[in-house]
C-alpha cells in the first residue's frame, strides 16, 4: 500500500477482504466440527452398539434390543461395581470438596514461609503418572493395612480430586477480596462465622462444581482403583476385567451407562463453575 | 477535654519492611467529627484499621469507651466501618446485608428485620430491601452500607475513604448526608480522606498526618491559618513558602535571608525564643494575601514586602482563581488566589510580568527548613 492510498478502502478490496473472513471462518467450522467427529463417534459407536441385538458388533445393524442392558441390570458383579463407584464417588466429592475448600482458603487467608510449596503439593498428583501413583499408594497402604478396602480407594481419589477442587476454589476466592471478611468481623461474626456466612456463601458455585467435578474424576478413574481395590471392583476396573476376558457387547452397555453418568457430573459441575461467570457480570 | 472516648498513647504498627505508624497519641472526644487526612501511605488507613481491630499495634495503647483494646479481636469491638469499596456482600439482598450486624448480636430475626427495616427508611431506601446490592445505584449502595454499619446503633463510627468512589455531584449530597447523621446520632465519626474539601466542610477537628507521624491536630480553621511546619503548610495547598535562614531577631521583627531576598515577618514571644540568628526556617505567606498588580503599577505600599515574576497559568475555582507565577530564584511558583472579578480588572495572561506585594504582619515563619 502507498502513503497516497485512500483512508477509506474501495470496494474491490472490501469484498476481498470479506471473502477472506468467510473462508477463515468455514475453515475454523470445519476444523472444530472434526474435531468433535473424532471425539464423539467412539461414544457414539458405543451407544448405538448398546442397543444392536447382534452378538458382535458389526454392521449391518441387527436390530433394537435391550438385552444387553438387560444383561448388565442382571449381573451381580457389575451391580456390585456399581455400588462401589457410586460409594466412592460420592465419599470423594464431599472429601475433596471440603479439602479443596480448606487448602484454598489456607492460601487465601494467610501468609506463610513455604505457601507456594504447600498449593504446589496439593496441586500435583494429578502431575503424576497414575500408574506410578497407583503402585506407591498400594504400597503404602499394604503398609498400614488398609490396602483392598472400598475406603482405600475413596482415600487416594480424594488425593487426585482434591487437586481440582482446590484448583476452582481458589479461583472463585480470588474475586473475593480481603475486605468482604473483614467488614463480617467488622460488623460482630467471629472468623469461623466469617467464614460460614459469608466465605462459603460465596464460594457455593464453585463447591457445587468442585463436588460434581471431583465425583466425575472418581467414577472415570481406572488405574488407582485397579491397583488398590482388591477385591473391591469400580465401574471402570470391572469394564477392564470384561474386556480381559472376552468380546462381551454387554460392555457396550455398561459403558453407556457410565458415559451418561460422567456427562451428566461433568455438565453440572460446568454449569455451577458457569453460575460464577454470569453472577461476575451481574455485579460488574 | 474531658475523658477522651478513644484514645491513641504512643500507637506504632511495624508491617515486615514497613513502618507504617511511627508512635501517635490522639484523644478522641465523643461525639466528635474527626478528619484525618494525609498523603497515601501516610499511616491514615492503619490508624483507622487499628481503632476498629482488623490491626493490631505493634506498641502502645488503644484506650476505646475506657477499654484497653488490646487482645480485643475485632468482631468484639462494636467498631462499625464503613469501606472505601463498601464491601457489601453481593450474595445477600438490600434487607440481608443490613440485618447481617443484628444477626450477629444474636437478635431475633423479626426484630432484625424490623430495625433494618427502619434504617433503610432513614437513610431513603424504603421499599428497596428485596433488591439485590447489585442492582442499586452508587448512591445507594453507599446508604446501604451506612446502614450496615449504623444498624447496631454504636458509639464511633469509622469511615475509610468512604465517598472517594462517588462522582462530584452525589459526593457533595452525601457529604450533606454524613454531616447530618452525625448532627442526629451524636456519635464519634472517624473520618479517613485525603480530599481537603471533605475534611474541612465536615470534621470538628482534622489531623494531619506524613510519614507515619501526626504533623497536626486541630480545628479545620486553625490548620487552615495556622499550620505548624512546612509539611502541613504545603499540604494545605494554599500557602507560599520560601525555605532561608534567620538573620536577625528582635526589635518587634524576624528577618529571614532567602534566595528570593529579605523578609521579615512580626515577632511574637514565643517566635523570637523560637529563631535564632543563623537558625533554618520556612516564610510562609498565604496564597490569598498576595496583592498583584502590572510590573508599571505604582510602588506598592509602604512597609509591604515585594516581588516580582512572570504568570505561568491560571486555574479556574468557582468564583476565585488561582494564579501560578514563577519568580526567579524560587524552587515552587508562587500562588495567588484572587477573586475573578479582580483577575479580570488586571487582564492577567501567562507569560505577563507582574508585581506581587503583601503586608508582612500577613506573613510568618516556621521552624526548619521546607
Amino acid at each position: 500500500m502507498t502513503a497516497t492510498a485512500p483512508a477509506v478502502p474501495d470496494d474491490a478490496e472490501v469484498a476481498a477482504r470479506q471473502r477472506r473472513t468467510r473462508l477463515s471462518r468455514m475453515a475454523q467450522y470445519s476444523f472444530l466440527f472434526l474435531l468433535f467427529a473424532f471425539m464423539a463417534t467412539p461414544m457414539l459407536v458405543v451407544v448405538v452398539f448398546s442397543f444392536d441385538a447382534n452378538r458382535f458388533p458389526a454392521i449391518p445393524w441387527g436390530g433394537f434390543s435391550l438385552a444387553w442392558h438387560r444383561a448388565v441390570l442382571q449381573d451381580e458383579m457389575i451391580a456390585d461395581a456399581f455400588l462401589n463407584s457410586l460409594k466412592v464417588g460420592f465419599g470423594t466429592a464431599v472429601i475433596s470438596t471440603l479439602l479443596g475448600f480448606a487448602a484454598a482458603y489456607i492460601d487465601h487467608r494467610w501468609r506463610f514461609r513455604g505457601q507456594s510449596a504447600f498449593v504446589l503439593l496439593v496441586a500435583m498428583p494429578p502431575a503424576v503418572p497414575v500408574t506410578i501413583l497407583g503402585m506407591a499408594m498400594l504400597a503404602f497402604l499394604s503398609r498400614i493395612g488398609l490396602f483392598g478396602t472400598v475406603e482405600a480407594v475413596m482415600a487416594c481419589h480424594v488425593v487426585l480430586a482434591t487437586s481440582f477442587a482446590m484448583a476452582l476454589i481458589r479461583l472463585r476466592l480470588g474475586e473475593l477480596g480481603p475486605e468482604m471478611e473483614q467488614a463480617a468481623w467488622n460488623l460482630g461474626a467471629s472468623p469461623a462465622v466469617a467464614v460460614l456466612r459469608i466465605v462459603v456463601p460465596f464460594c457455593k458455585p464453585a463447591l457445587l462444581a468442585s463436588f460434581f467435578l471431583s465425583a466425575a474424576v472418581s467414577f472415570d478413574e481406572f488405574m488407582i482403583a485397579w491397583f488398590v481395590g482388591g477385591v473391591h471392583e469400580t465401574l471402570p476396573v470391572r469394564i477392564l476385567n470384561l474386556l480381559q476376558g472376552q468380546v462381551n457387547p454387554k460392555i457396550n452397555a455398561i459403558g453407556t451407562v457410565v458415559l451418561v453418568v460422567s456427562i451428566t457430573l461433568v455438565l453440572l459441575a460446568q454449569h455451577f463453575a458457569r453460575v460464577r461467570a454470569s453472577q461476575l457480570a451481574a455485579t460488574a | 477535654m474531658k475523658t477522651p472516648f478513644v484514645s491513641l498513647k504512643g500507637v506504632e504498627k511495624r508491617f515486615a519492611g514497613h513502618h507504617a505508624v511511627r508512635g501517635i497519641d490522639l484523644d478522641i472526644a465523643a461525639g466528635e467529627f474527626i478528619a484525618i487526612m494525609g498523603p497515601s501511605g501516610c499511616g491514615k488507613s492503619t490508624t483507622l484499621r487499628m481503632i476498629a481491630g482488623l490491626d493490631e499495634p505493634t506498641a502502645g495503647e488503644l484506650w476505646i469507651g475506657g477499654r484497653n483494646m488490646r487482645g480485643i479481636p475485632a468482631f468484639q469491638r462494636d467498631t462499625p466501618m464503613v469501606w472505601q469499596n463498601l464491601a457489601l456482600f453481593p450474595f445477600l439482598n438490600v434487607a440481608q446485608n443490613v440485618e447481617f450486624p443484628l444477626r450477629m448480636k444474636k437478635l431475633g430475626a423479626d426484630a432484625s428485620r424490623k430495625r433494618a427495616g427502619e434504617w433503610l427508611e432513614r437513610l431513603g431506601l424504603g421499599g428497596m430491601g428485596d433488591r439485590m446490592v447489585s442492582q442499586l445505584s452508587g448512591g445507594q449502595r453507599q446508604r446501604v452500607a451506612l446502614a450496615r454499619a449504623l444498624v447496631t446503633e454504636p458509639s464511633i463510627l469509622l469511615l475509610d475513604e468512604p465517598l472517594s468512589a462517588l462522582d462530584a455531584h452525589l459526593r457533595v449530597r452525601m457529604q450533606t448526608e454524613l454531616a447530618r447523621l452525625h448532627r442526629e446520632l451524636r456519635i464519634t465519626f472517624v473520618y479517613v480522606t485525603h480530599a481537603q474539601s471533605e475534611a474541612f466542610a465536615l470534621a470538628d477537628r482534622i489531623v494531619i498526618m506524613s510519614d507515619g507521624l501526626i504533623q497536626q491536630a486541630g480545628r479545620p480553621q486553625d490548620v487552615y491559618r495556622a499550620p505548624v511546619n512546612p509539611f502541613v503548610a504545603n499540604f494545605i495547598g494554599t500557602n507560599n513558602l520560601v525555605s532561608g535562614r534567620v538573620r536577625t531577631s528582635g526589635g518587634g521583627q524576624i528577618e529571614l535571608d532567602s534566595a528570593l531576598g529579605a523578609f521579615t515577618v512580626p515577632a511574637t514571644s514565643t517566635s523570637v525564643s523560637t529563631f535564632a540568628s543563623g537558625d533554618k526556617a520556612t516564610f510562609v505567606v498565604a496564597a490569598d494575601r498576595v496583592a498583584l498588580a502590572g510590573e508599571g503599577a505604582a510602588q506598592a505600599l509602604p512597609g509591604h514586602a515585594r516581588l516580582h515574576g512572570t504568570v505561568l497559568g491560571l486555574e479556574f475555582v468557582g468564583s476565585t482563581q488561582t494564579v501560578f507565577i514563577e519568580v526567579p530564584g524560587s524552587d515552587s511558583e508562587f500562588r495567588v488566589q484572587k477573586q475573578q472579578h479582580e483577575i479580570e480588572s488586571l487582564g492577567l495572561a501567562p507569560g505577563q510580568r507582574v508585581q506581587l506585594s503583601w503586608d508582612p504582619q500577613h506573613a510568618w515563619l516556621l521552624p526548619q527548613a521546607a
